[in-house]
């Protein structure tokens, strides 16, 4: 039978304001317990909360760049429940007039390019952290995280497959770096992930959804998902019905798991906060903070095509993220083949930063080491496969691409009277080959070359050598 | 000395007639004498109040004493003081030492007044009569069987026992002008964001505001003078150029506008209260005011409309107070949700809780539209009553309270009698307009009488120049009961 999925995804990004949203506290990860609490964030007796204009600012900054809305009026809620970790009792958010309204992010699926759209953006504070070991029976609450400024970025349920979801997120994820509004830091729960998953007939009304929350890496994402609509799938196919949920997803077991259903969900009384005033925004804050946008995502592939004659693949690739961007640009500026630099940047720089598991901007290699190792390619100092045992050597920290060459001895040899003298002497060592070369053997040319580079080491300039082949086996 | 005013006060300590320190032990001393029958402290800490008088004495002594250096202030216990407990009248607070001074205490301080301790109230300011207080009600000083208001009622009973020159107080629904009209002293609630509500613990925040409690005007715009001014910790404080409140004092009356509401003259008001109040006006009128009816036909909306929003809001404000971080726990508990429900069900008292429930209430979803904004809708149709009234007059004048003090115990059963009390204060902090209460003689069971005056927003020097010329004319506000 057939089965159309779909899936809404709510990001909540931390934005990365030095202090907190309504609070003069440090945000900064990895204190002491409770050392970064404030009198507000602990909610003291008589405490009010004043709006942080750096969270903001951030949230103008993500609208413009989606080509959303951004409400000249916006209404702060105090959503009620009780929870420990929860300090006022409720959290201040935005319910029916947030900050941001609508906007688009364009993603790629097998070559495909699609929009999603954005319901809404709006802001919101975090809440404390329940600590349940330690305690011997008793729960411990950190509240160094409450009041941190989060964004929380609703799309419309427009993907209809795990990879389309993981193609959204990883591009929200890159453009908020883009922006520099969020760390994206995903172990550190600075882009988290609630997806909104239902599956329903072609062309069927829509099916019950179920909401997996706080997925903190993109394969969690893509492997909740995929659990999720087996689940949904076999539960509806064997005669079940999907009760609306929020649900867990165990890493571990690669399953999802019920919380609560919807139906002893809280009623969070939402109701204006007074404490604070609506949040009006003029036209020139926006004009302001618009002249601070980067070059976007997007913008910056279009360019990679059209400017550097570069695959929309490898254009999506190099723009993947700003730091890999910068860097590929960087290289470009002073090794000017941008094939070539791309080519470079997308297999040997990525390949072996995925082995070492870091991320570009902690390459051993410098953007400038690397585009002074492809000047030497380019000038015939060594080949393309010399560059790679270079390039290593490099990785290593053996210095620059010269130094290297120079200390190995791996300069190509493109004397042609060194290569002649060579040759002369594989041809007089090899009669029986040249004879059945002469004889329209093409295919030995090979175990000449072969031979050739055996003796010079590898060091031999190739398109040199061939041509000496050629004329003196000709005879 | 207890019946001096703070000018004069003021004085003696510039003289050298007398020191902070001997001020504050004098003020102190009858404290102890009088709270035992009175209950209007709830903490006193004579350590810490000699101390600040110590620092009074030495800004004095090397020349940089203002008028309110070296001045004992009561603080209501609603406003946090670091180092005080700061209860707000709730067992669920009794052991809540503040780490923080609120910004009206910090403004005490920069100007070297001493707090002389903390003063009883209604539990997180909700009630009429002081009689919601954990700590026990107060007795109004003119006749001990009597309340003395609410919510601020240990202030006003304080500064009307001559206990302290002056007091601050929270004005929520009335809980500064009817306490001042009860127990015959004056206090004026200023324009909703003229003081700070930063460290004064929330009732209603759309609502609450502090202001000072003294024996007269003149006293309340020096106080004034300290206490209001922009806050950046509190977005709902205005922004304004910093004005002298006691400016504009000895202007003439003459040409005065006074608005009267006949709303405020109808049923339910007693004939005592109107006669003093229409002998006030009569003396207004011999100072060159003239008289003109306004009508204010919502303010009949006013106590249904408050009776929603106060609640909603309180009921989330008062969600911090859980058992977690800080205040009472029970002790009886087995899991999380028991530690909620019994801390909170031991730690506050029925009226707390009665208005948890209806703020509950009014903010679910169902009921959201019905009760919430319809009673903010209203509260716009309030203040534009206000609104057009001011186009043809100055000040509004009437009575605060429909009767004088009632007794303790009665109205104790029947909250909507209570809530009732407040009838012509409520609409005020509806609109966030100033108000203030001035005492202008008896009832016929000798207990003060109150008359309210009502300005347009910022209008607190002119309203404290319309009650200092009453004041310079008659001698109500000078009467000291017999204790």
């Amino acid at each position: 039978m057939q089965w159309e999925v779909v899936i809404g995804l709510e990001v909540h990004a931390q934005l990365s304001t030095e202090s907190k949203i309504f609070s003069g506290a440090s945000t900064a990860f990895g204190a002491a317990p409770n050392a970064q609490a404030c009198a507000v964030d602990i909610a003291l007796p008589g405490v009010l909360p004043v709006l942080n204009r750096g969270a903001v600012e951030r949230a103008i900054k993500f609208g413009l760049a989606v080509g959303a809305k951004v409400a000249r009026r916006s209404v702060f809620s105090r959503k009620n429940y009780f929870y420990p970790d929860l300090p006022k009792g409720y959290q201040i958010s935005q319910f029916d007039l947030p900050v941001v309204l609508g906007g688009e992010i364009p993603i790629l699926v097998d070559g495909v390019e699609k929009k999603v759209r954005l319901t809404r953006a709006h802001l919101e504070e975090d809440a404390g952290k329940s600590l349940h070991e330690d305690f011997h029976g008793m729960t411990g609450i950190d509240l160094n995280r409450a009041g941190t400024p989060l964004l929380e970025i609703v799309s419309e349920p427009d993907m209809s497959s795990p990879l389309e979801a993981v193609a959204y997120a990883r591009e929200l994820h890159s453009l908020v770096r883009y922006l520099d509004i969020c760390d994206g830091n995903m172990q550190e729960g600075s882009f988290r992930c609630d997806a909104n998953v239902s599956v329903r007939r072609p062309g069927g009304p829509l099916g019950t959804r179920r909401e997996i929350k706080n997925l903190n890496s993109f394969r969690f994402l893509q492997q909740a998902i995929e659990y999720e609509i087996r689940w949904q799938i076999d539960t509806l196919e064997s005669g079940g019905k999907i009760q609306q949920a929020t649900v867990l997803f165990d890493s571990d077991r690669g399953e999802t798991r019920a919380m609560r259903s919807k139906e002893e969900a809280h009623d969070y009384r939402y109701f204006p906060d007074p404490d604070l005033l609506p949040l009006e925004i003029s036209e020139a804050w926006i004009e302001e903070v618009g002249k601070t946008l980067p070059e976007l995502p997007q913008a910056k592939r279009i360019r990679y095509v059209s400017d550097f004659g570069l695959s929309a693949y490898d254009a999506g690739v190099l723009t993947s993220s700003k730091e890999l961007a910068a860097y590929f640009e960087e290289v470009v500026s002073i090794y000017s083949d941008a094939k070539v630099c791309a080519n470079w940047v997308m297999g040997e720089v990525n390949g072996w930063l995925n082995k070492a598991g870091i991320e570009i901007a902690k390459c051993p290699i410098s953007s400038r080491a690397l585009a002074g190792l492809l000047n030497r390619i380019g000038d015939g100092t060594i080949s393309g496969k010399i560059a790679k045992e270079v390039f290593e050597a490099m990785w290593n920290g053996e210095g620059e691409a010269d130094a290297i060459i120079e200390a190995r001895g791996l300069k190509q040899i493109s004397d042609s009277s060194a290569l002649e003298k060579i040759v002369d002497e594989i041809i007089s060592n090899n009669p029986s080959q040249v004879a059945d070369y002469r004889a329209g053997r093409d295919k030995l040319f090979a175990f000449f070359v072969g031979q050739a580079m055996k003796a010079t080491r590898g060091q031999a300039n190739p398109a040199q050598l061939s041509e000496i082949l050629k004329q003196k086996l000709a005879g | 000395m207890f019946n001096s005013s703070l000018k004069g006060l003021s004085a003696q300590l510039a003289d050298r007639k007398i020191s902070s320190v001997e001020l504050t032990r004098e003020f102190l001393k009858r404290v102890g004498e009088l709270n035992p029958v009175l209950n209007a402290f709830v903490t006193v800490d004579p350590e810490a109040s000699l101390d600040q008088a110590r620092i009074a004495d030495a800004m004095i002594s090397s020349g940089r004493a203002g008028p309110l250096t070296g001045i004992p202030v009561a603080q209501k216990d609603i406003f946090c003081a670091k180092g005080w407990l700061t209860t707000c009248g709730s067992k669920m607070l009794s052991n809540f030492v503040s780490p923080y001074d609120a910004h009206v205490i910090e403004r005490f301080n920069a100007a070297g007044a001493v707090n002389l301790g903390k003063t009883n109230m209604d539990e997180f300011a909700m009630g009429s009569s002081n009689e919601t207080s954990f700590f026990g009600p107060v007795k109004n000083p003119w006749d001990i069987k009597a309340v003395p208001g609410g919510s601020s009622g240990g202030s006003a009973a304080a500064v009307a026992a001559r206990m302290a020159p002056a007091a601050t107080g929270t004005d929520t629904g009335g809980s500064i002008r009817q306490p001042a009209a009860l127990c015959g002293i004056s206090g004026i609630k200023p324009t909703y964001g003229l003081v700070s509500r930063y460290g004064m613990i929330a009732f209603a925040s759309s609502l609450d505001q502090g202001g000072p409690m003294a024996k007269s005007a003149e006293d309340l715009a020096i106080l004034l003078n300290a206490m209001a001014g922009f806050d950046k910790r509190d977005s709902t404080s205005l922004e304004r150029q910093p004005e002298d409140y006691a400016r504009d004092l000895e202007q003439p009356l003459a040409g005065l506008r006074i608005g009267i509401p006949k709303e405020y003259f109808a049923e339910g008001l007693s004939a005592d209260v109107e006669k003093a109040v229409q002998a006030a006006i009569s003396e207004y009128e011999k100072l060159g005011a003239t008289i003109v009816e306004v009508s204010l036909p919502n303010t009949r909306l006013s106590i249904p409309v408050y009776y929603v929003l106060a609640p909603a809001e309180a009921s989330s404000n008062l969600s911090r107070y859980d058992g977690v971080r800080y205040g009472y726990r029970s002790a009886n508990y087995r899991d999380l949700t028991e530690m909620y429900e019994n801390s909170r069900a031991e730690g506050f008292g029925a009226e707390v809780k009665r208005r948890i429930m209806v703020g509950t209430y009014v903010l679910s979803h169902g009921y959201y539209d019905a009760y919430y904004m319809q009673a903010q809708k209203l509260r716009r149709l309030i203040a534009r009553d206000f609104a057009e009234s001011f186009e043809k007059c100055d000040v509004i004048m009437g009575p605060t309270s429909p009767s004088t003090a009632f007794d303790l115990g009665e109205k104790g059963d029947d909250p909507v009698q209570m809530y009732l009390s407040d009838i012509y204060t409520i609409a005020v902090n509806l609109a966030g307009l100033p108000g203030m209460s001035i005492p202008v003689g008896f009832g016929d069971n000798g207990r003060p009488v109150g008359l309210q005056i009502i300005g347009n927003y910022f209008s607190e020097a002119k309203m404290l120049n319309v009650a200092h010329q009453y004041q310079k004319a008659t001698d109500w506000h000078g009467r000291m009961p017999n204790i």
